[in-house]
């Protein structure tokens, strides 16, 4: 941290005054090595990797000529752990997997003596198999637009130094000499749109809550009780750049409340992201000891608190008037509407409930204006979307691309393409709420409007890629397993309709499913669509209804042919190996975990099927496919 | 692993809150925390100090995922459900541990050595299957890999114990 006085900021000049000492402290090129910190890397050794190069570079003497940072998530968490050195943006990745000391060594070499990048760790295009030196080039970057995530990667998050030089509080500070009203005006004016799943205008959010007739209280919370499996877009932009979001929320609050009535803010995080949560802290920590967050910010006679509170795990939380109610210390169970949250909500007061991601574009609107972000995306969709790519798929990781781009670039060229030459059968998106879109509709535009034709949702911005090793109708089976937990059981069609989906999606993959079994599935359907009283009972059916409508073969090859084409349902399959294709290999000898693969050497492999679990690991691992499903 | 804690520090916990029902989850992580569980007499100081009935209490404690009522293991694996983790063999996994370990999950080996939990998502999707093992995540793993993973926390508690 820089060496500044920390004393709260008494206006937006002061605000400038500290940013302009910020940026001379730092010299234009000044070098930095950035390590990746985000839980992908953390998980791939990235702490140890910079105490590493912070040995290093004592032991060189060099401590002083380089900046070593740690930053949050920069999204391409296969290749992990990342490290970029700045200004020149060259790309480091798998940094340490195999040889620690020496790569951190080489690293430091050529930061030392000026030279080429350490070729060996550069990042492989994988098809033409050159090294690409810098970050912008590189493929899974190349076709993106960073407008949440243009921190990411390139802040420590928890140095509010790193995000005032680039800009941070900036969009506060202008908006306290704007009029509320002219604050939404321009939000709406944006077209930003609630990125939390439903897509409701974040500008006309705004506007309910502060017209509510109450003047007692407004409490705005941000939304990061992030449930769909599958997804890590909130966790993400928390650990990489919390005043974002800390900023969208303080511009919502000035907008929704000031000159009507007070407003708290409050950040309902899950608690199964322990590192989210700490870096928040510290973010809210900080700007209060600037003055950006607490009583009169930056002089002006608008005040405003953030707290955080952890969510206890549970799926429906995610829903507003469920939030409220654990929040309220009660059961997190929905409550009819109306009234909407914006008139009475938590504790009776209005209350204005937004996303993350949404509250992370806040802060950019402003600053980069309407209609730039206006002039961002397609149709009514406006600005840009993050999505967790993964699955299976060849570059899997965070993204933001402009709505309207196609699923197909977004999965051939940002993603790769499936692994092991395998063809990609459908696009999960949306979570548990969402469909699964076939490959055949590659071709449609993301965003709201057209994923929603498709019979899917954009959600929170999941998106698991599935290739022919995934059964459809095992997928569905997946979701409701999912969504049969976490009903709450307060209203009768979810609670009974997830468990009878959940029953005969089950008997279908045992191979007890019947002719009818189909038509019962949409019946039910159709009912829990209509009768749900929140939306995840009525959205808990869209996994069952697109996999029947894009994928009715599968769903007869079990019932009528007892046979699982995708080779997942076990009851349905047997895996045998095929003399030819074997090239006797050890692969799949050891990779069976009930040894039930036997061969002598040079000799083609064989299954014995009494010992066989059928968990289809072998499969997996053959680069022959030479492993066949019956 | 959590610290044991005793009863008296579960009443110097409650008494940094005030008695209002808003307190009841941000207590009940709390005590969690600190005691690894809820247990019995936590339950019954926690509805005391909110004046709430200990049948409120548990009808909250139960609905969410969090909170459990027995004491965990001491070393505590989380198998991750995702969708990302589940098509690229999560239930696998789950499935030798579940046998290597003779437990189902969420529940505890008889020698209180391991907990074995589902959790529906870690957010670690890129790293697909994940398991973390008393809060590290391990990534890309296989039925095979979780096994010696596991094999090396039990290694580690035989070379601590012939020390002792």
């Amino acid at each position: 941290m820089a060496v500044l006085t920390r004393t709260p900021l008494a206006s937006p000049g002061d605000l400038e005054q500290m940013r302009a000492a910020i940026l001379s402290s730092r010299p234009a090129g000044r070098r930095e090595i950035v390590v990746c910190g985000g839980t992908g890397c953390r998980a791939a050794g990235s702490l140890e990797l910079f105490a590493a190069l912070e040995r290093e570079l004592t032991q060189q003497r060099a401590s002083d000529r380089f900046a070593l940072k740690m930053s949050g998530c920069h999204g391409f968490c296969q290749q992990a752990p990342l490290t970029v050195i700045e200004p020149e943006r060259v790309f480091y990745c798998r940094v340490g997997r195999k040889n620690l000391e020496s790569d951190v060594g080489d690293m430091v070499q050529a930061l030392l003596s000026d030279g080429e990048p350490v070729r060996k760790l550069l990042y492989r295009h994988p098809v033409d198999k050159e090294r690409i030196v810098h970050y912008e080039e590189i493929p899974f970057y190349a076709q993106q637009t960073r407008i949440v995530l243009r921190n990411a990667g390139r802040i420590d998050p928890r140095d509010i130094d790193d995000y005032l030089a680039r800009g941070g509080y900036g969009s506060l500070a202008k908006v306290l000499s704007m009029q509320p009203a002219d604050v939404i005006a321009e939000i709406e004016k944006a077209g930003l749109r609630g990125r939390g799943g439903a897509g409701f205008p974040t500008g006309r959010k705004w506007a309910l809550c502060r017209a509510a007739a109450d003047d007692s209280m407004r409490y705005v919370i941000c939304n990061a009780d992030e449930g769909d499996p599958g997804a890590f877009m909130d966790r993400s932009i928390i650990e990489s750049d919390p005043h974002s979001v800390l900023e969208g929320m303080a511009i919502g609050s000035y907008a929704i409340a000031h000159g009507v009535a007070p407003a708290q803010g409050i950040v309902y995080i899950r608690a199964e992201y322990p590192l989210a949560v700490e870096t928040l802290t510290t973010a809210i920590e900080q700007a209060k000891r600037l003055g950006l967050l607490g009583e009169n910010i930056l002089g002006s006679a608008f005040s405003f608190d953030v707290k955080i509170k952890r969510g206890a795990g549970a799926f429906v939380c995610g829903e507003e008037t469920a939030m409220i109610a654990s929040i309220e210390g009660r059961r997190g169970m929905p409550t009819a509407r109306p009234p909407v949250p914006a008139v009475k909500g938590l504790f009776g007061k209005p209350t204005n409930i937004n996303n993350v991601e949404t509250w992370a574009n806040v802060p950019r609107i402003i600053e980069g204006g309407a209609d730039w972000f206006a002039s961002i995306g397609s149709g009514e969709s406006k600005g840009t979307k993050v999505f967790s790519l993964v699955g299976k798929i060849n570059n899997s990781g965070l993204i933001e691309v402009p709505m309207g781009m196609s699923l197909r670039t977004i999965v051939d060229e940002i993603g790769g393409g499936v692994p092991e030459r395998r063809q990609c059968k459908a696009v999960q998106t949306g979570g548990p709420s969402g469909g699964c879109i076939p490959a055949a509709l590659l071709d449609t535009p993301v965003d709201y409007e057209h994923v929603q034709q498709v019979g899917s949702m954009m959600g929170s911005g999941g998106m698991v890629v599935m290739d022919e090793y995934s059964c459809m109708v095992d997928v569905a089976k997946y979701f409701l397993a999912f969504t049969e937990s976490e009903s709450c059981g307060k209203c009768v069609p979810c609670r009974m309709g997830t468990q009878h989906l959940l029953r005969i999606l089950t008997e279908i993959t045992e191979g007890r499913g019947t002719a009818t079994d189909v038509e019962t599935l949409q019946k039910i359907s159709e009912t829990m669509k209509d009768a749900s009283l929140c939306g995840l009972g009525q959205t808990a059916p869209n996994p069952v209804l697109t996999t029947i409508e894009n994928f009715a073969d599968e769903y007869r090859a079990h019932t009528e042919d007892g046979k699982c084409p995708a080779g997942v349902c076990r009851e349905l399959i047997q895996f045998t190996i095929d003399q030819d294709k074997c090239t006797c290999c050890p692969q799949c000898v050891r990779a069976c975990p009930v040894h039930a693969i036997s061969g002598e050497k040079r000799q083609p492999r064989s299954i014995d099927q009494e010992q066989c679990i059928r968990c289809g690991t072998c499969r997996e691992v053959c680069k022959f496919d030479a492993i066949m499903v019956s | 692993m959590a610290p044991v804690a005793r009863e008296t520090d579960i009443v110097r916990l409650l008494s940094a809150y005030d008695r209002a029902r808003q307190n009841l989850i941000p207590i009940l992580q709390d005590v969690q925390e600190q005691l690894g569980f809820l247990s019995q007499d936590a339950v019954g100081a926690i509805a005391e100090h909110l004046q709430i009935s200990e049948n409120d209490l548990f009808g909250v404690a139960t609905f969410f995922t969090q909170f459990r009522f027995t004491p965990p293991g001491r070393h505590c694996i989380k198998v991750c459900q995702g969708t990302a983790c589940h098509v690229r063999g999560s239930g696998l996994i789950m499935e030798e541990l579940s046998q290597k370990l003779g437990i189902h999950a969420g529940e505890t080996t008889s020698d209180r050595e391991f907990s074995l939990e589902r959790v529906a998502c870690f957010g670690s999707c890129a790293l697909a299957p994940v398991v973390v093992i008393d809060d590290k995540v391990h990534g890309l793993l296989t039925p095979k890999s979780a096994d010696e993973l596991v094999d090396e926390m039990g290694s580690r508690r035989d070379e601590t114990v012939s020390e002792a």
